[in-house]
């Protein structure tokens, strides 16, 4: 019988995250178009509760609660979901493309010696097997590749699907968590809060983005108002942040977050390859900056020759009064 | 402290050659891949501060050399370069089987590695190299800080609400990120000193692992068809006063339905 497809899907505050929801959503479209099953994995001290909302989704749920106390979670959930691999010999692992999604791909890779498809931007089924999207040399293609196995990995990016509630929800299944020659210990000392770390710059519809042109950590406020009246959240170039003007979580690029906004707003931004690779997908992109030969000019759907201080307000504004009015 | 870092040679983003369609040119132009100059400066730093040494590990092919030479001028003591052609092709897998091989053949307090790959864009082998070798890894460093007469290595990981403070003994594989600082240009010296630093060359042979486990024709990843994406239309310009120009963007946005 041609194996399963599995999402391995991760916990936030007692929930599947939406990446999971994604996931698991993927999973189950792949396995209705393909007569597979699908199923969800999901492994931590709040698996079952969990497991009961991601079954929404579509898929069968294993709920493993495994308590990763004060190590990272990704071994831990690799320890598990390669473990319940070698048991029930699934043949495909969706795992999504966050921090810990791609440590646990990693160390599932090693562990199985399974193949794997890298940052898929979407994932369709093809020839038995999942295809994957992929953008590559600077957004220069755009990639299909297969696996050439009948098993192996996907990481999959966030908002690469659109996460659906199923007509019939699955059932969930509570497990033991398997015992496990457990990956070398690392333990948590202390876990710090940052309110500027508190970003989630990849789900958000909307990004008002500022560079340079914004001067300095107060130019910030233009750009984090017209966010707010969009209804989005502010993104930022390595130059802001390495001056320290914004914290790194906010940055959009090559060493930082690659993002699909149906929205992106570039204010104060040159548009240099390396920022142009985490955004180049967005849906619609507005460029406000003073020199009409900014490269983003190359790849904006309007460019707005002038200064920010003098726009930003005033379509904040605009925004607002055709709201209101 | 005796640190090996992981530095991957890159074509340079945005002026990737094509040849056969997609495959990209690796016969000239190579760079050292942004997060690996990170981890390298930190690693440089750590070496400074503690004392040891600090040598570099490359798969790659012959232009990869141009990298390393980088990273000998930098700083490192010397480099490892781990090149055959029948490695042409690898893909991830082959590439930590291969990369773990190498290590099992260096000595070592600590591993460091990208977080990902401008070109590969995985961000995987790390965590592969350092679950074959059965280290401690420690990902998304932002600050790396090692405790040596505990023998113990304490990192900042970025997470979704900060960061946490993780540790674990050594010898450890850390995976770091932009946040351990700018990687310092070469001096003069520098440069001069790495023309006579050793870069050890070995063959797959060396490393112990099989022909028919590296290489395309290993691959369990195909591609099946590379296109450019579909262009944007153009950007419609405006070149007006600021509240006529303000004016426009609303109703661009709403001719969008984005407001
Ligand atoms: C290995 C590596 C990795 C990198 N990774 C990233 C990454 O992840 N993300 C990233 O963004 N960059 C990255 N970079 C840096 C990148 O090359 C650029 O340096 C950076 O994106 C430039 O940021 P910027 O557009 O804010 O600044 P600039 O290039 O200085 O552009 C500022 C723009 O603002 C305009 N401007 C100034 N004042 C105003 C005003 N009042 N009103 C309107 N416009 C104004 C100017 O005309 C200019 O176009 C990386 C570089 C390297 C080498
Ligand atoms: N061919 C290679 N040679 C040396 N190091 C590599 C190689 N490929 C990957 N790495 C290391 O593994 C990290 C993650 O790579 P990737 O999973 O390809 O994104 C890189 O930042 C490097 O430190």
């Amino acid at each position: 019988m041609a194996g399963e497809i599995w999402a391995i899907g991760e916990i936030a505050d007692g929930q599947p995250t939406r990446l999971a929801r994604e996931l698991a959503t993927l999973a189950a479209g792949l396995a209705a178009e393909s007569g597979r099953t699908a199923r969800a994995v999901l492994v931590g001290p709040d698996a079952s509760t969990a497991a009961e909302s991601l079954a929404a989704n579509g898929p069968d749920v294993l709920a493993v609660d495994a308590d990763p106390g004060d190590r990272p979670v990704a071994a831990v959930i690799a320890e598990q979901v390669a473990a319940l691999a070698r048991d029930r010999q699934p043949s495909f692992l969706f795992v999504g493309a966050s921090n810990d999604g791609r440590d646990v791909a990693g160390m599932l890779q090693a562990l199985l010696d399974w193949g794997a498809l890298v940052n898929a931007a979407g994932v369709r089924w093809q020839d038995e097997a999942p295809q994957a999207e992929m953008s590559v040399f600077g957004g220069r293609l755009v990639t299909l590749s297969h696996l050439a196995a009948d098993h192996g990995i996907v990481i999959v990016r966030p908002s690469s699907v659109t996460a659906e509630e199923a007509a019939r929800p699955g059932k969930v299944a509570a497990i033991a968590p398997a015992a496990v020659d457990p990956l070398p210990a690392v333990r948590i000392v202390e876990r710090i809060a940052e309110a500027s770390a508190a970003v989630s710059i990849e789900e958000a519809p909307v990004i008002v983005a500022g560079g340079r042109g914004v001067g300095g950590p107060e130019g910030f406020a233009v750009v984090q108002e017209l966010a707010e009246v969009l209804g989005g959240v502010v993104g930022a170039t390595r130059a802001v942040v390495d001056a320290g003007w914004i914290g790194y979580a906010h940055q959009i690029g090559q060493t930082g977050k690659t993002v699909k906004p149906a929205l992106y707003v570039a204010a104060g931004i040159s548009g240099a390859i390396q920022h142009k690779v985490g955004m180049q997908t967005s849906g619609t992109i507005i460029a406000i900056n003073r020199d009409p030969d900014a490269p983003i000019g190359e790849f904006a759907d309007l460019m707005v020759i002038g200064d920010l201080f003098e726009i930003l307000p005033r379509v904040s504004a605009g925004v607002r009064a055709r709201r209101g009015g | 402290m005796r640190i090996v870092v992981l530095l991957k040679a890159v074509p340079v983003v945005g002026n990737e050659k094509l040849v056969d369609g997609w495959r990209v040119d690796r016969s000239a132009g190579l760079e050292a891949n942004g997060n690996d100059e990170y981890v390298l400066e930190a690693g440089l730093k750590l070496v400074e501060q503690h004392g040891g040494e600090l040598v570099t590990l490359t798969m790659g092919p012959t232009p990869a050399m141009e990298a390393i030479r980088k990273a000998l001028a930098m700083g490192a003591a010397r480099a490892v370069h781990v090149q055959d052609p029948v490695l042409a092709g690898s893909d991830t897998l082959a590439t930590g089987l291969v990369l773990a091989a190498a290590l099992r053949k260096m000595e070592y307090d600590l591993v460091l590695a990208g977080a990902d790959t401008s070109d590969g864009q995985g961000g995987i082998v790390g965590a592969a190299v350092a679950t074959r070798l059965g280290l401690p890894y420690l990902s998304y460093a932002a600050h790396i800080e090692p405790d040596p007469s505990a023998e113990t290595i304490r990192v900042r990981r970025i997470s979704a609400a900060g960061y946490d403070v993780i540790e674990a003994p050594m010898p450890a594989f850390v995976a770091g990120t932009q946040l351990l600082g700018e990687p310092r240009y070469p001096s003069l010296r520098g440069i001069m000193q790495a023309r006579s630093k050793e870069i050890a060359t070995w063959t797959l042979a060396d490393v112990g692992v099989e022909a028919s486990s590296v290489g395309s024709s290993a691959a369990l990843t195909e591609v099946d068809s590379a296109t450019p994406p579909p262009p944007r239309a153009g950007a419609t310009i405006v070149r007006e006063a600021p509240e006529i120009a303000a004016e426009r963007i609303v109703e661009f946005l709403a001719s969008r339905r984005l407001v």
